[in-house]
């Protein structure tokens, strides 16, 4: 029951959500195997994928695997024989995976997996938090954040493709902020398949293939001889995904005629004094919030950072210097971290330490356990973030914001 | 133009296709004028248990920038319709992410709709709704408490009624002939679109004047702050309770004070004290703790805390002695050991009235027999005769 409107000669228009942009994005890439396990809100991508196959628009293996850490080991292995794989999970979900998310990197398997992101429980909660996804950022996944629903079906393309460049050959999470982006309904973009096959070329690992024809041996023994080796290479693996992600970020916009740029999303920081930073869905009250604050004459901007890993340090440290005083928001936590601050803000700083002059940086730990980011607790972010930048620093480097005191 | 917001009060999970078909056709109609909107189910309701009191949005704008600064405050604040598929939810609701019980016209704007499918009269559900300081319009479109679109059960065609009834409370969202089109393009089914018609025909507004309606005080209760809050997880367990209203006699649970949970309730207990044999079945059985024992040995059950499942009925040995009834009978929770103990023969008299009015004939949450949702649903008014 879609009603589908052609709003070009190759795309339809359709009132989908995030995690449904995604299961299209796994019919149109033409995925070989897909593994589930339902965990709250991912699953709602293994409703749309059931839908889709059961309607004839989507064929391939699809196993609802008996637990995460199994769903994961499948397709891992199926990706070893060369087949273009689609997975995901949240929350404890994810984290019950574990064993096969880390493996997955040194084996240099890419799979695409969608995190719909989720607190990790107990106590019982399935509202939105980034914690679950950054459990991996150390492990070599390459890890994005997804804005909106359009953003979902693209970032699924250019996942693949990123993710099964011979450059690359990791595992790519799309992060889908719980409800926000995994429960809402919007209208979405939906492009023709031959748009897609022009984009996306088959899934290739060449020599790495397991198959009869060409007999190796994937994951043997190593210790000290030999892991320190392979560590490097998925080191430089990562290190070659951010040129893959430019290329392959140009292409698609050449493409599909949208996109912007690869690893961050600016909005209105060309003249801005003071920008905060964030990542997901709070990207929509903080561009209506600069709007507003604009409006009154704040030179105010939001800065959204796209791909969390690769980091896009090198854009940063050219980016914020310029800036009065930047405001870092986590939707999650590290606790006992330096100045006890969330996983972007402490990245933030790590690399701000090479600008040449040091930019007053604020953390704002906000949106726990799927708490709405609200327009007035992003005013007060850009009110603590301006007065920093008045006084030249800040004795206060981290607020809990929309915290119940 | 504005922006404009509907909710859909709904009973979990039965109703849930329900609301979201509407809610989607909403937005899907308004593209077809060039607007652009969205569509989403209250997250904090899930997952949804069998009755519990649940919500789904659609927010229409001009364009997606105003959509934009709408959806900046993700829930709606304000809606323009409050619509709601089961008029019993009118007695407000409590979502078991929210604590207290919320009036069902809470979000409705000044000069708002709340429009209810009921074959109740507007003045019966006045007793029901809140009272709000703002004034209201009420409209009833006449239906049950719909199961359309759950697969398995008959499309009365409630989704596009809604929608025709729509176009009339609130013709600048959407207009009637974007919905035609928005039904045929969604089911091609040319009856569906005569159902949107007559209900755009024969829904029936009456205004509601502030300070008109329901004048009791919904409980609330105040979220604490985290330096308050008991660390570790940690919830005191609850007193296992003591004699009947305070006193030395019969036994009283202790219950929680925040969390009620009875406007999940679409039917309750009448109990006939007469001819009760004291058995205990009803007040083991019941998994909600509803039943107050009385000093007298009798089991009242208390309408705070009795979620309406119907098991009381079903364990009671002597026939006739615990009937369900259909909750629009009542307008208050009032105890009806209380009202027996003052006047017996007005309690017999009250029982047989309301056994009379609403014996067991609507459950949202499970029939009282079989056949019953087909014989409702042939009271509607859908466009087709069968």
């Amino acid at each position: 029951m879609t009603t589908e409107t052609r709003v070009g000669p190759l795309e339809t228009e359709e009132l989908i959500s995030g995690s449904e942009a995604i299961a299209r994005a796994c019919a149109l890439a033409d995925v070989d195997v897909i593994t589930a396990y339902p965990i709250r809100p991912y699953d709602t991508v293994m409703q749309f994928v059931s839908k889709l196959i059961a309607n004839g628009e989507l064929t391939c293996e699809y196993i609802v695997a008996e637990s995460e850490h199994s769903q994961f080991e499948i397709v891992k292995h199926a990706s070893a024989v060369g087949a273009r794989v689609f997975t995901g999970s949240s929350g404890v979900g994810w984290f019950y995976a574990f064993e096969a998310l880390a493996v997955t990197c040194g084996l240099r398997l890419p799979m695409v997996a969608m995190v719909g992101n989720r607190a990790l429980d107990d106590p019982g909660a399935f509202g939105c938090e980034h914690n679950d996804a950054l459990a991996v950022r150390d492990l070599g996944w390459l890890l994005n954040w997804a804005a909106t629903a359009q953003d979902c079906i693209d970032t699924a393309f250019l996942a693949w493709r990123v993710a099964e460049d011979p450059r690359v050959f990791l595992p790519c999470a799309i992060s889908t902020d719980g409800a926000f982006l995994t429960h809402s309904q919007q209208i979405v973009k939906v492009p023709d398949r031959s748009l897609v096959d022009k984009f996306l070329p088959p899934y290739d690992r060449g020599k790495f293939q397991l198959h009869p024809d060409n007999p190796i041996t994937i994951a043997p023994q190593v210790n000290e001889d030999w892991l320190m080796e392979i560590r490097r290479q998925t080191d430089a693996a990562m290190r070659r995904a951010r040129d893959v992600i430019i290329e392959a970020h140009q292409e698609f916009v050449d493409i599909f005629g949208r996109g912007g740029d690869p690893f961050l999303e600016e909005y209105m920081t060309d003249d801005a004094d003071v920008v905060l930073i964030g990542m997901g869905t709070l990207a929509l009250p903080l561009k209506v919030t600069v709007r507003r604050m604009r409006e009154k004459g704040h030179k105010v901007g939001f800065i959204r950072v796209k791909w969390f890993r690769p980091f896009p340090g090198p854009e940063l440290l050219e980016l914020l210097p310029r800036f009065k005083a930047v405001g870092v928001i986590d939707r999650d936590y590290s606790l006992g971290s330096p100045l006890n601050g969330g996983v972007l803000f402490n990245e933030v700083r790590s690399i701000m330490y090479s600008a040449p002059e040091r930019v007053p940086i604020i953390g704002f730990v906000a949106g726990l356990g799927g708490r709405e980011i609200t327009i007035p607790s992003t005013r007060q972010m850009f009110e603590i973030t301006q007065k920093a930048a008045d006084e030249g620093g800040t004795d206060q480097e981290l607020h809990w914001i929309g915290v119940r005191e | 133009m504005a922006t404009y917001a509907v909710e859909v009060v709904y009973r979990g999970i039965f109703q849930k296709s329900l609301s979201r078909n509407i809610c989607r056709s909403i937005v899907l109609a308004s593209r077809l004028e060039g607007k652009i909107g969205t569509a989403f189910g209250r997250y904090g309701d899930s997952p949804e248990r069998n009755g519990i009191p649940a919500k789904y949005f659609a927010v229409v704008a001009g364009d997606p920038v105003e959509l934009e600064e709408y959806l900046a405050q993700y829930e709606p604040t304000e809606v323009d319709v409050s619509i709601v598929v089961d008029d019993t939810l009118c007695k407000g609701v409590e979502s078991w992410a929210w604590y207290g019980l919320q009036p069902i016209n809470a979000l409705t704007k000044p000069d708002g709709a709340v429009l209810v499918t009921s074959y109740q009269e507007p003045e019966q559900l006045k007793e029901d709704i809140h009272v709000k300081d703002q004034p209201y319009d009420l409209a009833i479109l006449k239906g049950s408490k719909s199961f359309s679109g759950l697969w398995v059960y008959k499309d009365d065609h409630t989704d596009v009624r809604i929608l025709g009834a729509l176009a009339r409370i609130c013709p600048d969202m959407v207009g009637l002939d974007s919905y035609k089109e928005a039904i045929l393009q969604q089911w091609g089914d040319q009856r569906k679109v005569t159902s949107a018609e007559r209900a755009f025909e024969r829904v029936r507004r009456s205004p509601v004047e502030p300070g008109e309606g329901n004048p009791a005080e919904p409980f609330s209760f105040d979220l604490p702050g985290w330096e308050v809050m008991e660390e570790a997880l940690v919830i005191p367990g609850i007193e296992p309770g003591g004699g009947f209203r305070g006193g030395e006699g019969g036994f009283e649970p202790v219950r929680s004070s925040v969390f009620k949970k009875f406007s999940t309730r679409t039917m309750r207990p009448v109990v006939n004290f007469e001819t009760c044999t004291k058995c205990t079945l009803c007040w083991l059985q019941c998994p909600d703790s509803c039943f107050d024992v009385t000093p007298d040995g009798l089991y009242d059950a208390n309408m705070e805390a009795c979620c309406g499942c119907g098991v009381c009925e079903d364990v009671c040995p002597v026939p006739d002695c615990i009937t369900m009834v259909g909750e629009e009978a009542f307008s208050d929770n009032d105890s009806q050991h209380d009202h027996w103990r003052r006047d017996r023969d007005d309690y017999m008299g009250w029982l047989r009235d309301k056994i009379a009015l609403g014996k067991s004939e609507t459950r949202s949450h499970g029939f009282h027999h079989v056949g019953q949702y087909d014989e409702e649903s042939q009271t509607v008014e859908v466009g087709y005769d069968d």
